[in-house]
């Protein structure tokens, strides 16, 4: 899709996309065939940059044709290169501009509230997301109304743009700033699907608090030269890296199913 | 001169209005309800209000969540933090997303009075203007306040309001206003030498204005552009073809707002008589009483129609 597009957020993605799978194939209440549906569970990616991860999801459960990923960024194309809910069937809100999606959840959460209804909200934020000042004002208001419907996903991959977020903007100790500020905290490795899930349960059976699960995670992940490398934030692959990547990514998809296979005998 | 009634009042009651019939409406503040009024709507409904602190930016997000779920919520603060601090957030969560959030903004303009610049907003317009989706009014007097808040409430889209913290005298009753319709401006009065298009606390002035301008003999018409977007291209038309000096006056930056727009239209439409945008210059203000302030910035009765005068 990025190679495809030649342009985009891979890094970001790879690191965010074992959530996101987690979430709509065995976690989340939705319905492909009506992507309004008022009972549903809600995801919303505020680090809208990480969307080719979402796209591929969405498409994989049917919200689309998975051959319409390829048309991503181009122009026409319902995919847009950043999260748009007027043009691409389930996306809840456009994001791209970093630290608005935990407070567009905060305002599902309240309104699932008011209405008695018992969907949960979930919002992926990126750790660099974190230095903006309408997370944390939205952090104090989450917990503020007790919002025990919404969970926050941090992709805790340690690393923004310009480098490590703990050179760029320190942001230790996270989990201890998310419980100052009222919340719920879990941490799991983010590429555990099986931690993954469990933690989700926990989220979903807290009471009287926000939860934020902290995944820790690899930028790039599953591509051996582009795993914890600042400069796969914001480019596609090259050709020769895409082959390479490919080939990777096929070998795990392999070795997947064998051992899937094996563990079904 | 006529009673007084502050719009802020109005909108807060209107809301209360509202939310007896349609339990979708939802309030949010950011510590200024008191003074914006939406507490009237919070002691009614006080499980429908919420008061997010001071944190403008996370309030426009959270209520975009909210109208993603079929509430209409009015958001409210001074002009200066909605739309001035949270322009983003309005172009991103509200505007591109095309939720159905109402902005309804008090405090704007000079008139703010003692405060002084951090909180008088000449700016509001224009940004809202050039946003995408936007839909944008301004009451010039209580009885079109409500109309409006009505309007706002049951029309979909973002929408942006603004009155002042000033009281305002009554201009229309509420018979008149029975067909309002969106992108149609208010014809106050028609006249065949000039035209007066004004908007929010100006169109008072305007009117006493015209009435002035009548008595030298200067046939007046008096435009209330109450719906700033999406613009009424027909009414300037039609002024234009009718006279040949055309006045705006707005309490906002002559950049940007209604003068903007109205010239805008008139430079691409061939009109060739006169023209002059009245407004705050493109500068910054200062503390003061609100009338003082209006006539040293020249905002006045008397400004508008010396001004006038020299046109015609
Ligand atoms: C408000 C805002 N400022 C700057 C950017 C540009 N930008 C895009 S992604 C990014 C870094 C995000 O880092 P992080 O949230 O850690 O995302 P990840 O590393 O997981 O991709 C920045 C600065 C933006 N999209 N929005």
């Amino acid at each position: 899709m990025l190679h495809e597009a030649r342009s985009g957020h891979t890094g970001g993605s790879l690191s965010a996309v074992d959530a996101i799978v987690a979430l709509y194939f065995h976690h989340m209440r939705h319905n492909p065939g009506n992507p309004r549906d008022p009972d549903r569970d809600r995801f919303i990616l505020s680090k809208g940059h990480a969307v080719p991860a979402l796209y591929a999801t969405l498409a994989e459960c049917g919200y689309f044709d998975v051959g319409e990923l390829l048309t991503l960024r181009k122009i026409n194309s319902r995919l847009q290169g950043h999260p748009a809910n007027t043009k691409t069937p389930g996306i809840e809100v456009s994001t791209g501009s970093l630290g608005q999606g935990l407070s567009f959840g905060i305002g599902v959460a309240l309104a699932g509230k008011l209405d008695g209804k018992d969907y949960n909200v979930y919002v992926m934020v990126g750790d660099g997301e974190t230095d903006e000042g309408q997370i944390w004002e939205a952090a104090a208001a989450a917990s503020h109304y007790k919002l025990d419907n919404l969970t926050a996903l941090l992709d805790r991959n340690r690393l923004q743009i310009d480098g490590f977020t703990e050179d760029v903007m320190a942001l230790e100790v996270a989990s201890e700033r998310w419980r100052a500020f009222g919340w719920n905290v879990l941490e799991v490795d983010g590429h555990n699907m099986r931690e993954i899930l469990d933690v989700l349960h926990k989220a979903d059976a807290h009471k009287n608090q926000p939860t934020m699960i902290i995944l820790h995670t690899v930028k790039g992940k599953g591509v051996s030269f582009m795993e914890n490398r600042v400069q796969y934030h914001g480019v596609a692959p090259t050709d020769e890296e895409y082959k390479k990547a490919m080939k990777e990514l096929d070998e795990l998809e392999k070795k997947i199913l064998e051992k899937y296979e094996k563990r079904k005998e | 001169m006529g009673k007084l009634i502050n719009p802020r009042d109005v909108y807060g009651d209107t809301l209360i209005e509202l939310g007896e019939s349609n339990p979708n409406i939802v309030a949010l503040d950011a510590d200024l309800s008191k003074s914006t009024k939406t507490c009237k709507f919070c002691y009614r409904f006080p499980n429908r209000f919420f008061n997010m602190g001071i944190a403008e930016a996370n309030m426009i997000s959270v209520a975009a969540g909210l109208a993603s779920c079929g509430k209409i919520p009015f958001v409210s603060t001074f002009a200066v933090f909605v739309p001035g601090r949270t322009y983003d957030q309005i172009r991103m969560s509200v505007a591109y997303s095309d939720m159905n959030v109402k902005l309804f903004s008090t405090h704007a303009g000079v008139s703010v009075g003692k405060d002084g610049v951090s909180h008088q907003m000449l700016e509001d317009l224009a940004l809202m203007r050039v946003l995408p989706n936007m839909k944008i009014f301004i009451p010039s007097d209580p009885v079109i306040t409500k109309k409006i808040v009505y309007l706002m409430a049951e029309n979909k889209g973002p929408m942006y309001s603004r009155v002042g913290r000033e009281p305002m005298e009554i201009i229309y009753d509420e018979k008149e206003l029975e067909d309002l319709k969106i992108r149609r401006m208010l014809h106050i009065k028609d006249g065949d030498d000039l035209a007066l298009i004004a908007c929010g606390t100006m169109v008072k002035n305007a009117i006493e204005a015209g009435k002035e301008l009548e008595k030298k003999g200067i046939s007046t018409g008096i435009v209330d552009a109450w719906n700033l977007k999406p613009f009424d291209n027909h009414t300037i038309d039609k002024i234009a073809k009718k006279v040949n000096a055309i006045l705006t006056i707005e309490e906002h930056s002559v950049i940007g707002g209604l003068g903007g727009a109205v010239a805008e239209r008139l430079s691409e439409t061939g009109y060739k008589g006169g023209f002059i945008r009245m407004g705050i210059n493109d500068m910054f203000c200062e503390s003061g009483d609100p009338r003082d302030l209006l006539e040293k910035y020249g905002l006045t009765i008397k400004h508008i129609v010396n001004q006038a005068e020299k046109m015609v």
